[in-house]
């Protein structure tokens, strides 16, 4: 019995909560859930120092399948929360997770600065172009002339390119990833969770119910024809010519990553206080 | 070494494994892989309240988890943990969006039954494709026992009533396309 791996002492399922999901069949965040405590597993991180932050959406409701500590806080503001956990406790492995909506629309403005402030964390988007958990709107990853009764004749708006974005913002590692690949997002959200910095990782998640034509991506997605690069402009004219169906990481930089202790303070609080006194 | 191979009803390549205990390991993965699956699926077709699916389901993730016992007990493995296969999916697991809320038994034995013949062939192609003996006779044992899992789902699909063309209609959608 010789060349078999050695015994791995966390598996996927010891990432897992009791609590059943309640997304619908076939909806493509089961697979997400299934990388991500398989990537958990792959790090063998002990649940109790992993933390899953998240908005609201169906995606957001990724926390409590989890085994780890986690935080289902407020629609777009996943993203401050979780900054503000790993500067308090950046002995913690922090995961941020949710939908294109609640990362590109009403929470767009954290992402660009959580890009930009470069904090060692994980941003996992499940995107499926389209606003689930309420029914079917436009998101800002919607294409333009998606038809629906919601928006009847499509938006006519030209869509937002998150990885392009996260790129120019300051982001240290941009990855995009298929749900219909659970293995192979379990393996990009294990280099992105090791990586330094911010980590960005898309991943392309049918929303079965309201974007049913989605099933098709897996005929669509295709491995990025490239190595991951270092070099931003070389991930830029990547990025730019990218028609969002190439999988893989396409950056990882070496960025200054904010650094988490704090700073000696010039004053102290007493100082400051005796100031004011009357 | 032998070369890659590609893996039953699928794009993927794997290295086919060298030994027994590699083999009896990738099996154990992929049953095991297949067993979680069908547990998923069997979740989430009883919170859809389709519960004639997710017994179905249920019982398939048994069967699996029977076959990934039957591995460790011949291997007298008692703790290992399989790392994972190495496919995007094995062939005998089904496709996390292989389902739909309103499936009825008889697709669901249909997607069983795909999942069992990619099994079954898999096995088949290794056994035929091995240089050692030990590995071949073991690969031949499972494909032995991937066919009676066809037969029995074949058999099962013959007893299913078979669906109306309109079954995914839904009286109160949850889109409303119109
Ligand atoms: C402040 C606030 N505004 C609006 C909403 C309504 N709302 C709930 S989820 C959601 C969109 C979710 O879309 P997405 O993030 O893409 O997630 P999905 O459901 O598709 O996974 C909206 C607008 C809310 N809950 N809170
Ligand atoms: S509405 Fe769409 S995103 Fe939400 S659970 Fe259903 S399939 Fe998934």
């Amino acid at each position: 019995m010789n060349d078999v791996a050695p015994c791995a002492p966390r598996t996927a399922q010891t990432y897992k909560s009791a609590y059943k999901p309640i997304w619908c069949p076939g909806c493509g965040d089961y697979s997400v859930l299934s990388s991500v405590t398989k990537a958990l597993a792959m790090l063998d991180l002990p649940p109790e120092d992993v933390v899953v932050v998240s908005g609201i959406g169906c995606s957001s409701r990724i926390p409590a399948y989890t085994n780890c500590y986690g935080f289902h806080g407020v629609h777009g503001r996943s993203l401050a929360a979780a900054t503000g956990l790993k500067v308090a406790r950046p002995d913690l492995t922090v995961l941020v997770a949710g939908g294109d909506g609640d990362g590109y629309s009403i929470g767009g403005n954290h992402f660009l600065h959580a890009c930009r402030r470069n904090v060692d964390l994980t941003y996992i988007v499940m995107d499926n172009h389209v606003y689930g958990m309420t029914k079917g709107q436009p998101s800002p990853t919607t294409e333009p002339d998606w038809d629906s009764k919601l928006s009847p004749g499509g938006t006519k708006l030209r869509v937002f390119h998150p990885l392009v974005v996260a790129l120019a913002s300051g982001a240290n590692f941009i990855a995009r990833a298929f749900s219909g690949d659970p293995n192979g997002t379990a393996d990009i959200l294990a280099q992105a969770i090791r990586h330094p910095g911010f980590s960005f990782v898309e991943i392309l998640s049918p929303c079965v119910t309201f974007r049913p034509e989605q099933r098709e991506w897996k005929t669509q997605v295709r491995p990025a024809p490239v190595e991951p690069t270092t070099d931003a402009s070389r991930a830029a004219r990547r990025l730019m010519t990218d028609d969002g169906f190439n999988i893989g990481v396409l950056y990882a930089g070496d960025r200054p990553v904010c650094p988490l202790a704090p700073a000696e303070p010039r004053s102290r609080v007493e100082d400051l206080e005796a100031e004011f006194a009357l | 070494m032998n070369a890659a191979m590609q893996a039953a009803g699928t794009t993927i390549e794997y290295e086919p494994p060298r030994n027994l205990a590699e083999f009896m390991s990738l099996a154990l993965a992929m049953e095991s892989e297949a067993a979680q699956r069908y547990a998923e699926l069997a979740d989430a077709m009883e919170m859809a309240n389709n519960v004639e699916v997710a017994e179905l389901f249920r019982r398939m993730a048994n069967i699996e988890t029977g076959h990934a016992r039957a591995v460790m007990a011949q291997m007298h493995w008692r703790e290992y943990v399989p790392r994972g296969s190495p496919f995007s999916e094995g062939p005998e697991t089904p496709g996390e969006d292989a389902v739909h809320y309103l499936m009825q038994p008889y697709h669901a034995l249909e997607l069983a039954l795909a999942c069992e013949e990619r099994a079954e062939r898999f096995y088949a192609d290794l056994a035929a494709a091995v240089e050692d003996a030990e590995v071949r006779e073991a690969a031949r044992g499972l494909e032995a026992e991937e066919r009676e899992h066809v037969a029995l789902v074949r058999a099962w699909l013959a007893r299913a009533e078979k669906p109306a063309e309109n079954w995914a209609d839904d009286p109160d959608p949850p889109r409303y396309v119109d």
